[in-house]
């Protein structure tokens, strides 16, 4: 099976989220970068559908040029392909990332003259959260999707996808080729091994130059919520504040 | 002009999201200058229209076809783009749980309209509206403009809207819809659920003993069970512990994890960072046990103890047992 898996790099904050005096961006001077955990997740299972079944797995971002540095990663931990939509790194809207991914989407489809079997998106991005571009992109490309997916079974034609529920989980029964969007908690993602770092450097990187108009949602100013004052309470500092804290058990009724 | 809500049910029961809903729909239907409708679609929707009435609809659109009965993404979001060919709302909104975010992106995607996600506040104006929406899961606010031509489509964020009871029952004039929907949508409704036994979940759990690296090792988590048992509470942990193969991600609390909202939540040997507290913060009180007394999760805490976890979580558990005499 061949599948696509969109991933978007994402600051790493620690405490607290500081944001640019513009108010464009977060402040990540000294940050490092990660990808989004929903499609972590994603290009494990990618990976390792792939491992089982065989197929090829290509990996596709739009960010600063610096995203080489996701793909790399991407690749060190499995991927065989790697695909940057580069920009100015400033923030697209939802409506103009899909449309520049959908693009890119298109143009790998016709240099491999088929279409991926899969492509999994992220439930939602880290970051702004827009929780639509895989629904855009799969529209776009006339394919299923379905969300908030826990669990992918391919079979000949179709995948059998399971949604998490309140309850349980929803099980949908989608032909190929299919758009999913993955959350966290489908598997857990491995670490590179030294192999997979160096073959990483060797990969070759496709860049897809590809311009798309803004949408209808623009961004004004990122801010931090209002923080609630707290006063911790130093109950102690050895297990003698045991008794301290079964009082407060026993205060609110839950002891 | 109207305000279109859709509601969420599952086989004609009542989402506790649609009162949030219908809460968040009261200012901004007042603030537009609009009456509120609602859209209920598939299976049971019918029985709902009274509840729907109590909490104000106008107008209640009821949206059923054969291919309706159990979710579908595809089929809900075309449902939908119909009704709203039909009636024309200024806006449809819903409230950002996986499935009210997900229809409203199938609209957006149909209609090829812009879709904000996850609002706190929304200001209509004539041209451009002005929102604030949720990023990082809550970490991080975004002040945004809407400018579209067509309807305003929009989610608020779950639980950013505290439901209240409505000012006055709407008219509630029924009026069933029934869309022309392509037999291929099909192709993403459910076929099979899968339903486990309930009992207390995380995000209900009344206590949440919880253990992040400070817990050092999978065995390490005994205690905190033994803890989270005796006091009917559930044992959560953060994403550091989930990514060693600790536990298993349903006890993650977090942004990419679960919100929880107990009475008391007890955070050991976790560092608190953003993204782990966005899902804790809304806990009623906070104890953190870490022997670092400058880390996020003591500093933002109600109450905390600086001592090792692994001497002070027995210690918790005998003096319980020593009161009730167990
Ligand atoms: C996009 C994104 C999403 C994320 N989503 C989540 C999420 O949903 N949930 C989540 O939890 N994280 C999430 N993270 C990860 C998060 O940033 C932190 O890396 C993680 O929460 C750290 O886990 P920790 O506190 O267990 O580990 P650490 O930060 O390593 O903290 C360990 C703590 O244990 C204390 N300690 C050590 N030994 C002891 C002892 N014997 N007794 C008492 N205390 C001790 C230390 O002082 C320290 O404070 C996310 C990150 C990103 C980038
Ligand atoms: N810049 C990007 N590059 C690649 N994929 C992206 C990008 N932005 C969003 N995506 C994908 O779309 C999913 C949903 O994003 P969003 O609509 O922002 O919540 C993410 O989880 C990613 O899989």
């Amino acid at each position: 099976m061949n599948i696509l898996v969109c991933v978007k790099r994402v600051p790493a904050p620690g405490s607290k989220i500081n944001v640019t005096s513009d108010g464009m961006a977060v402040d990540a001077a000294h940050l490092g970068f990660t990808t989004s955990p929903h499609e972590e997740c994603a290009l494990e299972e990618a990976v390792q559908i792939t491992e089982r079944d065989g197929g090829q797995v290509t990996v596709l971002t739009l960010g600063p040029v610096e995203a080489e540095e996701q793909l790399r990663y991407a690749a060190s931990v499995g991927a065989h392909k790697i695909i940057l939509v580069p920009t100015d790194g400033s923030a697209w809207d939802p409506q103009r990332t899909a449309s520049a991914l959908t693009e890119a989407i298109q143009t790998a489809e016709e240099a491999n003259n088929q279409p991926f079997e899969l492509i999994l998106f992220g439930n939602e991005s880290a970051d702004s959260g827009g929780f639509q571009v895989g629904v855009r992109v799969a529209h776009k490309l006339g394919r299923p999707i379905v969300n908030a997916i826990k669990g992918i079974d391919p079979s000949d034609c179709a995948v059998t996808a399971r949604r998490e529920i309140d309850a349980g989980f929803e099980v949908y029964n989608v032909p190929t080729p299919a758009v999913l969007g993955v959350k966290e908690g489908i598997n857990l993602p491995r670490y590179p091994t030294m192999k997979g770092r160096l073959a990483s450097k060797k990969a070759e990187l496709t860049n897809a130059e590809i311009t798309a108009k803004a949408g209808g949602q623009t961004l004004v100013r990122l801010h931090r919520p209002a923080e609630q004052a707290s006063n911790t309470e130093i109950l102690g500092t050895d297990e003698s504040a045991a008794v301290a804290i079964v009082d407060i058990l026993e205060e609110i009724g839950v002891c | 002009m109207s305000l279109l809500v859709v509601l969420d049910h599952d086989r004609g029961t009542w989402s506790e999201a649609n009162d949030e809903a219908m809460t968040a729909a009261h200012t901004l239907a007042a603030d537009m200058g609009v009456q509120i409708d609602v859209a209920l679609v598939g299976d049971g929707a019918l029985d709902l229209s009274g509840q729907a009435r109590a909490a104000g609809a106008a107008v209640v659109h009821v949206a059923n076809h054969p291919m309706l009965t159990d979710f579908g993404p595809e089929a809900v979001g075309e449902t939908i783009v119909q009704l709203i060919g039909a009636a024309s709302p200024d806006a449809v909104m819903a409230v950002g749980t996986s499935r009210g975010n997900e229809i409203l992106a199938q609209i957006a995607a149909r209609m090829d309209l812009p879709f904000v996600a996850n609002c706190m506040s929304v200001t209509p104006g004539d041209g451009a509206w002005s929102i604030t929406r949720i990023q990082w899961g809550g970490s991080l606010l975004e002040d945004t403009t809407l400018v579209t031509d067509g309807p305003k489509l929009l989610t608020y964020g779950h639980h950013a809207v505290l439901a209240e009871a409505a000012p006055a029952p709407g008219a509630g004039i029924v009026e069933e819809f029934t869309p022309d929907l392509d037999g291929s949508l099909a192709r993403t409704i459910v076929v099979d659920r899968d339903v486990q036994q309930a009992g207390v979940t995380l995000s209900t759990a009344s206590v949440v003993v919880s253990g992040g690296r400070g817990v050092g090792s999978a065995e390490g988590f005994e205690q905190l069970e033994e803890l989270a048992d005796l006091l009917g509470g559930r044992v959560g942990c953060s994403r550091a512990v989930t990514n060693l193969g600790w536990r298993n991600h349903t006890d993650q609390v977090g942004q990419t994890g679960t919100r929880i909202a107990p009475e008391i939540y007890i955070a050991t040997g976790i560092s608190g960072a953003i993204q782990h507290w966005v899902g804790a913060m809304a806990s009623k009180r906070i104890l953190a046990i870490n022997i670092d007394a400058e880390a996020n999760m003591v500093v933002k805490a109600d109450y905390a103890v600086i001592a090792d976890l692994h001497k002070v979580v027995p210690a918790i558990t005998a003096e319980i047992k020593r009161r009730k005499g167990l």
